[in-house]
């Protein structure tokens, strides 16, 4: 199955994936994504840590509009939240593999990806998430 | 404290007016603000206004008459209506002109905005990935609140039920019918944990408001309400704002909270001097967090306010005594004049059945909006 990031650069896919964001060089600030443009000068980019706390999250409950919204025409409501990388930042992701009811701030996650849509040319568009992290349940 | 009184103040209904642009709208509510005043546009000396979506503001000249006053165009996203008028009266207290005019108006589609990334200099990723939603913003902030300072549901329903009770006794209002706690409560969640009933909706509306020196206050003898402060300002580090693919770990405060305290400042009083409150409640739960950042209760104590119905109307500080947003509608340029319109009608005690009591002396309002901006407005008689 061909695969692509739904960002040329956002993250690094396979088995371990991992965010790119970036550090400041003055400042040692991290950020997610890593800037672009005008700022990109001013970062280094850095890995970011694959595994976090829950900082707070949502429910889409309703397809948003397109543009800019490219995912699929059939809508499933998601989960999303803020997740705290130790040491580094909170970043806004999707949130799978969990019971909406069972989502709760402060639960163990880690980064993972999964199927967001399908090019033209049957490529399956990856975005990242993160899931309940089982090593360290909470 | 400023020398800069509201001399007249005019609106145009908010909700939906199929038919009327939003200019046209503009125009209506400078008609009624210059009525209310007792005076003509010929004797405007400047004009501020704006608004997100509807046009220039300043080809409202055009209806209104060719006097060649300067007429300046904002756009400053919720704060358009606030910057407005932080710019008019600076123009008065520059002592450059005595007698001048901000306005504020906007006329949105239905259904969410919709903005687009690179208008707030994000990836296009962002947006394709669904995340440029305002709505998921407000949830996440709030959800955040409520379980550190224990917040429950419950006193979300309050405030969206109080804000449709208000908004029944206002006529310039869009939601016209009361909506019971337990409906509020029960609806389809919008952006968990808030139910549609909890959201404002994009909509439209229009308000001015004519503003004079004090010498030309007294000259025009009409009852004047006195601008003490208006504050606006932009975001500080560490601030919790939309559109944002991350945060940082640690936490600041807000465009809000220093809008109030330079306000206060300003107007040399504090909190618990205000007598009515108009606070941003782009959704309940946004009233409730802000009441603590405009310093009115601690983080937390919300939960008691509202139990205890000391926001309504009849309560120790009514807040958004004409139902808010959540009643009225948010048409960006004009939500911000909105409040303070209330406000100015509350001071003058006119505003029937949802009238404070007391004889109110003081009034504050509050404007919060993307991409992290605050305006923040005390007056009093």
């Amino acid at each position: 199955m061909n695969t692509r990031p739904i960002a040329a650069g956002l993250f690094d896919e396979g088995a371990s994936p991992r965010l790119r964001g970036g550090r400041h060089r003055q400042t040692g600030r991290f950020v997610f994504p890593c800037p672009q443009g005008g700022e990109r000068d001013s970062y280094d980019e850095v890995r970011l840590a694959s595994t976090g706390t829950l900082w707070s999250w949502t429910i889409q409950r309703f397809r948003p509009k397109s543009p800019p919204y490219t995912g699929p025409e059939a809508f499933e409501p998601f989960a999303l939240g803020y997740v705290a990388l130790a040491g580094q930042t909170i970043v806004e992701a999707r949130l799978t593999g969990m019971a909406f009811d069972a989502i709760r701030i402060g639960m163990a996650l880690r980064l993972t990806t999964l199927p967001f849509a399908t090019d033209p040319d049957g490529t399956t568009v990856l975005i990242y998430a993160f899931e309940p992290d089982g090593d360290r349940a909470s | 404290m400023s020398d800069v009184w509201i001399v007249g103040a005019g609106i145009h209904r908010f909700g939906r007016t199929e038919g009327r642009s939003g200019l046209d709208m503009g125009v209506a509510a400078i008609r009624a603000a210059l009525t209310d005043a007792g005076v003509d546009w010929a004797d405007m000396q400047f004009a501020f206004g704006g608004s997100d979506a509807s046009g220039n503001a300043d080809t409202m000249v055009g209806r209104l008459g060719l006097t060649g006053l300067p007429f300046i165009n904002v756009r400053n996203g919720c704060a358009t209506g606030g910057s407005a008028l932080t710019a008019a009266t600076g123009e008065i207290t520059a002592g450059r002109y005595d007698l001048g005019i901000a306005v504020g108006f906007d006329k949105h589609p239905r259904g969410a905005f919709d903005p687009m990334p690179s208008d707030w200099g994000l990836p296009d990723w962002y947006g394709a990935a669904g995340f440029m939603l305002t709505t998921q913003f407000f949830a996440m902030k709030l959800a955040r609140y409520m379980d550190e300072y224990g917040i429950s549901t419950r006193t979300l329903g309050r405030v969206a039920e109080k804000s449709f009770l208000n908004g029944s006794l206002t006529e310039h209002a869009w939601r016209r019918d009361p909506v019971d706690i337990e409906t509020i409560l029960a609806a389809p969640m919008v952006s968990d944990p808030l139910t549609k009933f909890m959201f404002c909706s994009p909509a439209e509306g229009a308000v001015a408001l004519v503003l004079a020196s004090g010498a030309r206050a007294r000259a025009l003898g009409a009852p004047a309400i006195r601008l003490d402060a208006i504050a606006m300002r932009t975001r500080p580090p560490g601030s919790f704002e939309v559109f944002s693919p991350c945060l940082d770990l640690e936490r600041g405060g807000s465009a809000t909270r220093i809008a109030s305290r330079d306000a206060f400042e300003a107007a040399g009083i504090g909190p618990q001097d205000i007598d009515v409150a108009q606070l941003q409640d782009t959704e309940a739960g946004a009233e409730i967090m802000h009441m603590a950042e405009n310093g009115f209760c601690r983080d937390g104590e919300q939960e008691a306010w509202l139990a205890e119905g000391r926001t309504r109307l009849d309560g120790r500080l009514p807040v958004n005594t004409d139902g808010g947003c959540i009643a009225c509608g948010e048409p960006i340029g004009a939500s911000g004049l909105r409040q303070v319109y209330e406000n100015v009608m509350q001071l003058r005690g006119a505003c029937g059945a949802r009238q404070v009591g007391g004889a109110p002396r003081t009034a504050y309002s509050h404007v919060y909006g993307a991409p992290g901006v605050s305006a923040v407005a005390i007056l009093s008689r």
